[in-house]
């Protein structure tokens, strides 16, 4: 019989003779996986839950997820389509605009809301364990319920301008999929960042509007780098979220009214699908893989403060 | 002091596996800090100058808050853990509960515990029902396993009409009740107690003594963390003593609480 404390010689073969497993630090990454595809009723009932008490607590619920950006995408059309009149407007200006603006809000909505992520739920982060990318990911989720909403309502005013549906609007189900994987990315990635440095969290609306000038959401991209050296226009369609934005205009409204040069309705600037699709897929994947592995890196500095 | 526990531990060599006890936690020379973003300059410390611009202002200051502790915890053990404010008693629950990594030293655990603290918020903007499902989820319960338990919850926490009510309405005492009932529904092979026995109604208080005894006969461990010296006499077999980080004292809770009260 000692009176040194009864394990510490030992603590660790003890621990091994027993079972017992390590705690703390990062889990290996299968193990996280794993982990997380058992509280994925979890992540899913929590983005339920967020989108129907934000939605309750408004006379209109649900109409002002549609709403809100409806009436963005009002503002803007007052501001780009009467005000500061381009030449680079398409002439069939209201779908185009109005698929860009509820598209893009996927995009700021996801970038926003992850990067608040860890920080809004501090009460079950301090409290609870479960693996963390529930956070972000449950985020976008609830962003995806938000954008679904959206695309019906997106359907319906793109009917009444006049463009009926064809089999192409089958492809806005992968162009919505591969921009959630997208999104997923961006928001593990501001979840972890903002994590750092608090600070982040100030400069998002600067990212987001830096986006909504490059994505061309009210402008035709050809159109307004026409003239331009040929690496510009390159630059601008290899930006994800114009990507997205492209497939969905041309899913919806065909290639022929997105790539109209304005003015001009029987010329086209070029297009390329099979590039297109390429890059989304590319985006998409490479954004969840890389902000995945970058959030689960940090995965025990959550609880932290 | 810890001589009791080596004791305990090292007698069912002789005998035979019935008393051997399965070990549930083990604590090795712990160390943990925590970084906190201050302002302004330390309350104390020679480099203390009144006028001079001080360059600690907005830095990260690190709080060294549990200092090398060790313990061995066993199954159906229920441990109180006692010690003056910010002796680093919750810290040291929350890493055992993995939710802060130790600086240094390792933790090991059969399960992962679950801690059920006072502070800890659920989602406020939520109905109590929401946050029963939600918390049943996350404590890994399958959506059937919560139905089943939906009812006896709600029984438990006794929060009635309150039920489909935001939970940022409810009193203090309320939201205390519904967590400890959410966390007290599952089995955990261990389970970590914060204060939250301290802010219930007299009633409460002795439904969750009584679910803590009956979860340690389930071959739980329980810690306890409290300052209600008799509510760790009634439900704790052992109690360890921190100090300013450090154990200052591991044995039967009787002994470990005497010399406490003595101290104070």
């Amino acid at each position: 019989m000692t009176t040194a404390p009864p394990d510490s010689p030992t603590a660790q073969e003890t621990a091994r003779q027993w079972g017992l497993s390590h705690l703390g630090g990062r889990p290996p990454l299968r193990a996280y996986l794993t982990e997380l595809w058992q509280r994925r009723h979890f992540a899913l009932e929590l983005a339920r839950s967020r989108f129907r008490a934000k939605n309750e607590a408004d006379r209109l619920g649900v109409g002002w997820i549609v709403l809100g950006p409806l009436i963005n995408a009002a503002v803007y059309g007052v501001v780009f389509g009467v005000v500061l009149v381009s030449s680079a407007r398409p002439d069939s200006y209201v779908p185009f605009l109005i698929t860009g603006v509820f598209l893009f809000q996927f995009f700021a909505g996801s970038l926003a809301d992850g990067a608040r992520s860890i920080i809004a739920n501090r009460g079950l982060v301090t409290t609870l364990h479960f693996p963390r990318a529930v956070l972000p990911f449950s985020v976008v989720y609830q962003q995806l319920l938000n954008q679904l909403w959206m695309v019906l309502a997106l359907l319906l005013l793109v009917t009444t301008s006049g463009y009926f549906p064809t089999v192409n609007w089958l492809l806005v189900a992968p162009t919505l999929a591969l921009m959630t994987l997208f999104n997923l990315g961006v928001a593990f990635v501001a979840a972890r960042l903002t994590i750092h440095l608090r600070d982040i969290a100030q400069l998002i609306p600067f990212v987001t509007r830096m986006f909504f000038y490059l994505s061309g959401v009210f402008v035709s991209m050809p159109a307004l780098l026409h003239g331009r050296p040929g690496w510009a226009l390159q630059v601008a369609e290899a930006n994800p979220i114009y990507n997205y934005i492209t497939l969905m205009r041309v899913s919806l409204l065909g290639e022929k009214a997105v790539f109209a040069v304005p003015g001009h309705p029987d010329q086209f600037f070029p297009y390329d699908p099979v590039k297109t699709w390429l890059l989304a897929v590319a985006w998409g994947v490479g954004m969840l893989v890389v902000g995945f592995l970058f959030f689960w890196r940090a995965e025990d500095e959550y609880g932290r403060e | 002091m810890s001589e009791t526990s080596v004791d305990t531990q090292q007698a069912p060599a002789a005998t035979g596996e019935d008393v051997v006890r399965k070990p549930t936690v083990i604590v090795d020379d712990v160390h943990i800090t925590y970084r906190v973003y201050a302002t302004g300059k330390a309350a104390h410390g020679e480099g203390r100058k009144l006028f001079k611009r001080s360059p600690n202002i907005r830095r990260l200051r690190e709080v060294h808050a549990v200092r090398g502790v060790s313990f061995t915890a066993y199954e159906g053990e229920a441990i109180g853990v006692i010690g003056h404010n910010g002796s680093g008693k919750s810290t040291l629950l929350r890493a055992i509960a993995g939710l802060l990594p130790p600086a240094k030293g390792d933790i090991w655990s059969d399960s992962h515990p679950t801690l059920l603290g006072v502070n800890a918020a659920m989602v406020n903007e939520l109905s109590g029902e929401r946050n029963i499902i939600l918390g049943g989820l996350a404590l890994g319960l399958t959506p059937d396993e919560v139905a089943e338990r939906y009812q006896s919850i709600v029984d438990f926490a006794d929060i009635g009409n309150f039920i489909d009510l935001p939970m940022r309405t409810y009193s203090a005492g309320m939201q205390a009740r519904l967590r400890f009932a959410i966390a007290a529904s599952v089995s955990h092979r261990v389970l970590l107690v914060d204060e939250a026995l301290a802010v219930g109604d007299k009633a409460f208080q002795q439904r969750s003594e009584e679910r803590i005894l009956q979860l340690r006969a389930e071959a739980g461990t329980v810690f306890l963390v409290s300052h209600s010296m008799s509510s760790v006499l009634e439900t704790c077999g052992r109690a360890l003593w921190i100090d300013h980080g450090l154990l200052k004292m591991d044995g039967p809770a009787a002994d470990v609480v005497a010399a406490y009260e003595a101290s104070v």
